[in-house]
This record gives structure tokens, sequence and C-alpha cells, in this order.
């Protein structure tokens, strides 16, 4: 037989019977004749594998991927190398075809593996708790907001948020939030890039605060600034980080006082994959831990003693909680959490750390490519990560379909979101981009702009 | 057979977490062959710059490769064998479509490329649209959301939507008892009052709806084919009923498994629904996502999906992203767009005969089971099923529990089916054999049920204390509740 069916036209025959029927159009005798559809699909005909692999491969092929061209682009996805061990372990079906693991007995491979990352998360986040996982970081971001809300004492006042939060993300937060009767104000940026403190200030009735570091503009906030002023106005601080990488060598918003850390962890061995799967992560303090949404492992010890692994907390959650859970998340990313823990296992502390440093040192050699340029200007001051604002005086959509023809992904346009910088682009480097590649598109971006003016 | 395989034993590999397999001062897996030269002090603000390196392990690519491997061994999976979890379809995944979704132009391609780029990935998401509409009868569809519960959202959203547009302030959602608990939570976090329905025999009645018949009523949610495995079989009356109050109608997709080329949702009077692609469209679960749960709608709520959205413009295809009255965003880009090439791939391969074929082969799955299982087990619903069957340990000697029978399941080598859901079956056992099982795999499963019958009648201890050959032993679950440990930490080290 065709496709993946692995019953003979005998058995069918036989099973039938066993069942008191005598064809496969009567085991659907239940639902009325007059919702039976009464013509077959418009669809084609199932197609053997070779054409449906060659199919694929067509549309494949249509498509410009970051390893055909010299990728600045980021903006909340970056071009990291993905270790084939990453590639190679998650085709493991063992992991792969798996289901959300509710019977731990069988099921302590994936369970060990989201202890672990949920450990990594800690490590990275300095916070005490962290979940299984969320899809990625806007979800998780507007489920910080949610669960912020949960724990807050006031039942009234403002969900604050920093303009330079990803626009997308601050997208999916209206989306979740849209229904609630909370106000939402958006806290502007600075000159500088950063979050307007003195703005901040002059806000009386937040309730949390969603500020994103490295912020969408690529600058570093001033954490420390951050952290005096959301004690002093008793706000829960969200920290938002889209790029995972910069966890490794920036102080953890833990120290800051930060309440919910959320983010994409993306950067930890997963393809960009046109933008899904991501993977989101939510971590927290200890005593909020039963506010929290989604699937979190614990320790426990079998009836013989042995340390073994369950999902746990499961009273904040749909399945038991129904209508007045946490969160309405199921099935998360799992296999995405298990590319992150193998990834960060692989690099390891000091592996990471060096990466760290060297995205670090690449956008400074870029930065510095900038000062130095007559023409290209950088739009903010302040210390970035791995990623800047560029300003080149001409439209940003303009330079990104140029550059495209001479084989650069040259940035993120910038307009549809902040028209006021229509004339720059976002601009990231990995370890990824090599030297050559940033003078080549400095240089390009230069003759464009002198072209254009 | 697997009796006597037990009696020899598994090999014993017992794995330490990660962390506890360091070797300080390994210099781990390096990307690129240079050393970092500048201080990050000199680079960023010291007071942003971290005390100290993560404590991430360290170990190398060998001992990572390894670590990995031996835990993926303590597993279950769909390739191991029968995992009949109940509305959760575990069938086979094709092996073609991981190797489609791996493929460079797919797997590396950057969100915020420009249409020019990307002809290929937008040409696969408008054809797939395409095929899902067809599938369900819908007019339009968005691949969005990330998996089923958020497509719930999504769709609770776009009825939250429509309402507004409309001046109508309806607060008052309907889910019969046999709901999912994802429906419930979907629709109050939609911000929907939520009302639960008796079903009379398993089944949503117009009788049990009349009374809800007014202006408050936003809609009803239902679950076709329900989580009893029985078609809502007056679901076009009731359709009737809550479109004329001025309601909406929403199905749950979680089991669109059964109906594929069989009926049409669209046919029923449904105004909303998302699928599963992670079950129906056999892309793998990934011990818990990713998954994929677009969401179809009618004409009506077509002008509410999320942006962007795909379209054809001539021979080319395009981004949109200025639709006034969407709903906005639920993803930070498009979606889970690799198991969107997945499930494509899965649908070429199928074709429309072929889809066919899988809902007709999962009733007959079902149906088989639940003929040759009733002598043993109570069912409580006699009558045909549709691709999955619900028993219950009603009547089971020596008061042996369904979570004992599941547990024991797993010493034949089998994973247990869904347990204790629906909540209107008591000790329910929710098996769902999916259309990629054989008849002979069907066959171990009901011999293995038999036996733990009749092992609870003879030596019920045996039952009791199950599972005996997985690597660990039962597991204490209100342990690991009562004094929470969700994460690793140094000094327990040893």
């Amino acid at each position: 037989m065709k496709f993946y069916f692995p019953h003979t036209e005998q058995e069918i025959l036989e099973m039938l019977k066993v069942i008191g029927l005598k064809s496969l159009e009567e085991l659907f005798q239940q639902i009325p004749s007059s919702l039976r559809a009464k013509d077959r699909l418009k669809l084609p005909e199932g197609a053997p594998e070779p054409e449906v692999e060659m199919e694929l491969s067509r549309l494949s092929q249509k498509n410009q991927p970051c390893s055909e061209l010299a990728c600045f682009a980021g903006g909340g996805v970056y071009n990291h190398y993905v270790p084939k061990a990453v590639d190679y372990l998650l085709l493991r079906s063992e992991f792969s075809t798996a289901y959300t693991p509710y019977q731990p007995e069988i099921s302590q491979g994936t369970l060990q593996a989201i202890f672990e990352f949920q450990t990594m998360v800690c490590e990275l986040t300095g916070m005490e708790v962290a979940n299984a996982s969320m899809y990625d970081g806007g979800e998780a971001g507007a489920e910080a907001v949610l669960m912020a809300l949960r724990v807050s004492d006031k039942d009234k006042g403002s969900i604050l948020i920093s303009n330079a939060l990803h626009p997308h993300y601050q997208r999916v937060i209206d989306s979740y939030t849209s229904h609630l009767e909370y106000n939402k104000k958006i806290i502007p940026i600075t000159s500088q890039g950063q979050l307007d403190l003195e703005a901040l200030r002059k806000i009386d009735d937040g309730i949390c605060l969603v500020v994103q570091h490295p912020n969408y503009l690529g600058a570093l906030e001033q954490m420390d600034e951050i952290a005096k002023m959301v004690q002093e106005k008793d706000l829960i601080l969200i920290v938002l980080v889209c790029e995972a990488l910069s966890l490794a060598i920036l102080e953890p918003p833990g120290k800051f006082g930060a309440g919910i850390v959320v983010g994409e962890a993306q950067s930890f061995g997963i393809h960009p994959g046109f933008g899904g799967p991501l993977l989101g992560f939510l971590a927290s303090k200890m005593e909020w831990v039963r506010k929290m949404p989604g699937r979190i492992v614990g320790q426990t010890k079998d009836r013989d003693g042995r340390r073994g692994y369950v999902l746990t907390l499961a009273t904040r959650e749909q399945h038991i909680r129904r209508a007045k859970a946490t969160s309405n998340i199921c099935t998360n990313h799992s296999l995405m959490a298990l590319s992150a823990s193998i990834y960060l296992s692989l690099l390891g502390k000091l592996g990471l750390w060096n990466l760290a440093r060297i995205n670090l040192e690449r956008a400074d050699y870029l930065r510095k490519k900038i000062e130095a340029s007559q023409l290209l200007k950088l739009k903010y001051p302040a210390p970035v990560f791995n990623e800047m604002v560029i300003n080149l005086g001409i439209d940003g959509d303009k330079a990104i379909a140029e550059l495209a023809k001479q084989g650069f992904l040259a940035g993120v346009s910038l307009k549809h979101h902040y028209p006021e910088l229509a004339d720059c682009l976002l601009t990231a480097v990995t370890e990824l981009t090599r030297e050559k590649e940033i003078d080549q598109l400095v240089e390009n971006l230069e003759e464009l702009v002198r072209r254009e003016k | 057979m697997t009796e006597n395989w037990n009696k020899r034993g598994n090999l014993p590999w017992p794995e330490p977490l990660v962390f506890e397999k360091s070797s300080p001062g390994h210099p781990g897996y390096q990307v690129v062959n240079e050393n970092p030269k500048i201080n990050p002090e000199v680079l960023i603000p010291e007071k942003l710059v971290r005390g100290k390196p993560a404590e991430l392990p360290e170990l190398g690519e060998p001992e990572v490769i390894r670590h990995y491997s031996r835990l993926s061994t303590w597993n279950y999976s769909v390739d191991h064998g029968f995992y009949p979890l109940g509305s959760c379809t575990m069938k086979y995944n094709p092996k073609l479509n991981e190797f489609n979704a791996m493929l460079s132009g797919f797997s590396g391609l950057h969100p915020e490329s420009a249409e020019e780029l990307t002809q290929g990935m937008l040409e696969l998401w408008y054809c797939l649209e395409k095929a899902l509409a067809e599938i369900c009868g819908m007019d339009a569809v968005t691949l969005q959301p990330c998996a089923g519960a958020q497509g719930e959202l999504c769709g609770m959203l776009l009825c939250k939507a429509y309402f507004k547009d409309r001046g109508e302030n309806r607060t008052k959602i309907l889910l019969p008892d046999t709901a999912h608990g994802t429906n419930p939570a979907s629709a109050a976090l939609a911000g929907f009052e939520v009302v639960e329905v008796k079903t009379e025999n398993g089944l949503l009645t117009p009788k049990q709806i009349q009374p809800y018949l007014n202006k408050d009523l936003a809609g009803v949610m239902l679950t076709n084919p329900n989580t009893l495995g029985l078609f809502e079989k007056h679901i076009k009356e009731i359709s009737e009923m809550v479109h004329s109050a001025g309601g909406l109608v929403y199905m749950d997709g979680a089991n669109l498994n059964a109906l594929l080329g069989i009926t049409k949702p669209g046919e029923m009077g449904v105004d909303v629904m998302q699928m599963n692609l992670h079950k129906t469209f056999s892309t793998p679960h990934g011990g818990g996502g990713p998954g994929s749960g677009p969401v179809a709608v009618k004409k009506i709520l077509e002008p509410y999906l999320p942006a962007p959205r795909v379209n054809k413009k001539g021979e080319k295809f395009c981004l949109e992203c200025s639709f006034v009255k969407s709903i906005g965003r639920l993803s930070a880009w498009y979606g889970n767009v690799l198991v969107w090439v997945k499930a494509f791939s899965y649908i070429l391969r199928m074709g429309r005969d072929g889809l066919k074929k899988v809902s007709e082969l999962s009733a007959l799955n079902a149906n088989y089971l639940r003929e040759k299982l009733r002598r043993y087990y109570h069912i409580p619903y006699p009558e045909f099923c549709m691709h999955e069957c619900v028993l219950s340990d009603k009547g089971f000697p020596n008061e042996i529990t369904t979570m004992e029978i599941a547990k024991r399941l797993m010493d034949y080598g089998f994973h247990p089916p869904t347990i204790y859901f629906p909540l209107v079956v008591h000790g329910a056992l929710m098996i769902e054999p999916t259309e990629t099982e054989s008849k002979a795999r069907l066959d171990e499963f009901i011999t293995a049920l038999v036996k733990i019958r009749e092992e609870a009648e003879h030596n019920p201890e045996l039952v009791k204390t199950s599972p005996h050959h997985t690597p660990v032993a039962k597991l204490d679950e209100v342990l690991a509740a009562r004094h929470p440990v969700l994460r690793w930490k140094k000094e327990e080290k040893g």
C-alpha cells in the first residue's frame, strides 16, 4: 500500500469483520449524511517521495538564506553558527517523536534535559526558577506581563513598556492584553538610544515595566539606574532579552532587581527558520513560582529512592485549573529548549563567554568603521553588544534593496515602527561576520549614500 | 516475547546531570578559530559586565553527544512503539519531512529578508493556507499560531474583535463538559466568561444550548469529533441556533484526523477553528513542541486575522501588513515556519485520497480496539467511535485503578493512553491508535490490556507496584510538588 499505512487489504477486511461492518465507509455512520463530503478534496493526488523532495527543493532554492549572503540582519533573530552536533542530536527520534512527558517513568530523557535547561536559564538570567520554555520572545513577553499583573497587589494602573522593546513583541503584548482594563504607557527613548528615565520618573501609576536589554536598537540600558527607579516606584521589573548570547557577558538581570526575565534564545543553536520555531524562556523569583505560566520540571525520587524528574506544580495549568489557569499554554517549545541545552553544554562556561566577547569585538570593529566614516553615522552613542543603528541619511529600505543585489543582508528596516528612523538601518554582527565583510558593507553603503544624496 | 526480553534486563545506563559531568577549565566548543583580545570592560561599562562567567557545564563535544544520546535512551517515542495518547494523534512522522525542513533555503532564511529573497517560502505559505482551507471547507487561514492552544486563543480573539466591531458586548462562551482544558483557559485568556454545558450521552444537544441563546452569548466552542471519540452529530443544528442568536461557532480541530476528506467543518456551520499540524499533519511533537496551530475562518472573520498575511499578485508572492481590523500579532514573526514545511510536505505526499485513507484507517483501528476490548474493560459509550475510544477502570478487580493499568502497560512496552480524561468518564483511558499502527501492533496492545486485567484479578500486587522494567520506578509526584527542586545547584553535588 502507498503512503504510511501498515495494513494489508486482507487485514482491513478482517478488522471490519471483527467490528461487524462491511466497508470503511460504514465507520462514519454517526455523521449525518447531509454532512458527508460529496466530492473528493480539491488537492493533487499523492506524490511519491522523490517528487515531493524535488518540489520542496524547488521552493527552497527560490529563497536566499543567510548562508548565501553576508548577513547583517538581526533584530531578534541572529545569524549565529549552529554546531552540527546540535542538528545531529535533534534528529534522535527518542527526543523528537515523543510527546509532552506526561508519563515520567518513560520520559526521563526529556525531563532531565528540561531540568538542565531550567538550570541553565537560571544561571544566565540570575533568577531562581525558570520554566520549560515558551513559544518565542514575543509570547514570553506577553505572558510575563500577564504574570506581573497576577503577582502585583495593585488592581489598577499602567503597564509600562519601553519603546525600545522589539516592535513585534509590543504587538504581541497588545494582542494578549487588549481586553484587560489596564492602561498601557510607552516610555520613550532618549537621544542616547536608551530608556528615558526622566519620562519614567513622571509616571506614578505603573504596575510593571518591560525593558529590553540590550534594547531593540542595540543599546545597553542603564540597568543600575533602572533598578533604582523600579524600587522607588514599586514596579515589577520585567527584563526582556532578545539576543540571549549577551547574557553570557552582561551582568544578569537578576542582579538588577528583575522580578521576571524573559526572552528569545534563538541564538543558542536554533536556525533562523524564517522566524520559527524559536525559543521563548521565562524565569522568575521562587516566591512567584505558583503564578508562572507553562510547564515546570522538578526533581523527585522513585519508589526505590532513585533520583528522577517529573512535570510539577501542575495546579497552575489548564488541564487542572481550566478557565482559572495561569496560562493556556500546553504544547510549548521543548525540542528548541533541547537545542539550547545542547548548544550551551557544547560551548560551556568558557566557550560561551569567549563567543560573546568575540561578538562584542566584531561590533566594536563595525562601530569604529562607522565612526571613521565621513558619510555614515552612528545614531546613538550608548554602548552596544552586537547590534547598532547606523544613520545613512537615505531611505533604509532602499539601502537594503540595493545591497541585497550586491549579496548583503544589510540590516533591518526601522521605518515601519519608528518613522523617525526611516533613514537608518539596524545592523547586527555575529562571530560569523568576517572583518572583510564589514569593510565591504561600509564601503558599499558609503558608495550608495554618495550616489543617492 | 516482551516478558522474556525483560528478564534479560536492560543495560544500565545511568547518566548524571550534565553539570555533574563537568571538567572545570575545559575550553568548550569553539565556533571560530580565534581568541578574544579586548577586555569587555573596555567596550562596555564595567557595572554592566558579568562578575564571572555563567556556571554552564564544561565537557566538550564527545561527552556532550554521549550525554544526550544516553538521556535519549530513557525516552519512549513514536519511533519506539505504540503511543496511543488520546486526542494527541501520535502518528508516524515521515522522515522525508524532516529533511525537507532542513533545506537551507528554509532553515537558513532570516525573517527580515525582503520578498525578493523569499519567494519560495511565501509560495509554500500561500499554498499551505489554501490546502488547509480546502480540507476544512473554510475561506481563509492564518498559520501564525505556534501551537493548538495559541490557535484557540487566536480564534477567541477573532470572535472578540468581531463583536467589538459590531458594537456588541457578548461575554459568554459555552463549552461542553468534555472539552480539553486549553479550551476554557483560552476563552478566559481572551476575556470571555466560560459556561460549562452538560452533555447528553456524550454529545452536546440543542436542548442544552437553548437556555443560553440570548444577547450575552458570544458563541460555542466544541471539539469535533469530541474527546470521547464521538461525532457531534447535532453540530449543524446547534450552529444554526447559535447563529440566529447572534453568536459564533468555534471548533477545536485537535481531532481533525478523523475528518479528512470525510466531512468539512465549514459545512457544519463552523465559523472559526484551529488545526494542530503536529497532530493531524504528522509533524513530530518534539517531547512537547514545537507545534503549529493554524486557524481557519469564514469570510466574516477574515478581516480580523493576525498580520502579516501572504498574498499573490500576478506571479509574485508578497506580505501584506495593513489590516485595520486585524487582532495584531501572536508571534514574534510569522509562526512556526519549519513546522509548516513538514506539514506541507506531508500533504503533497498523501494527496487527496491518501488523506481520506488516514481518517478511514484511524477510525478502523479505533473501532477494532474498542470491539476487541469490550469484554475486558468498561466502555461507557458503546456506539461506534471515530478515531479514538474511551475505556474506564470501572468494575476492575481488586480496586486496580486507571493509573496502575497505565503504569503496568509500560512493562509491556507500550506508552499508556491519555488517562483520567475526559473528565466526564471516571477513570478514563482514552485511546487514539492513529492510522499508522498495524493490526499486529494493535493485537499486541490488546493482549497486554487483557493480561493486565487477568493480573489485576490474580496478582494485583504486581500491577500496583508497576512499572517494573522502566529506567526508574514509579516517581513520587507529590514529593516533587510539596518540596519543589526546580534547578540543579552546585552544593548538591555528590
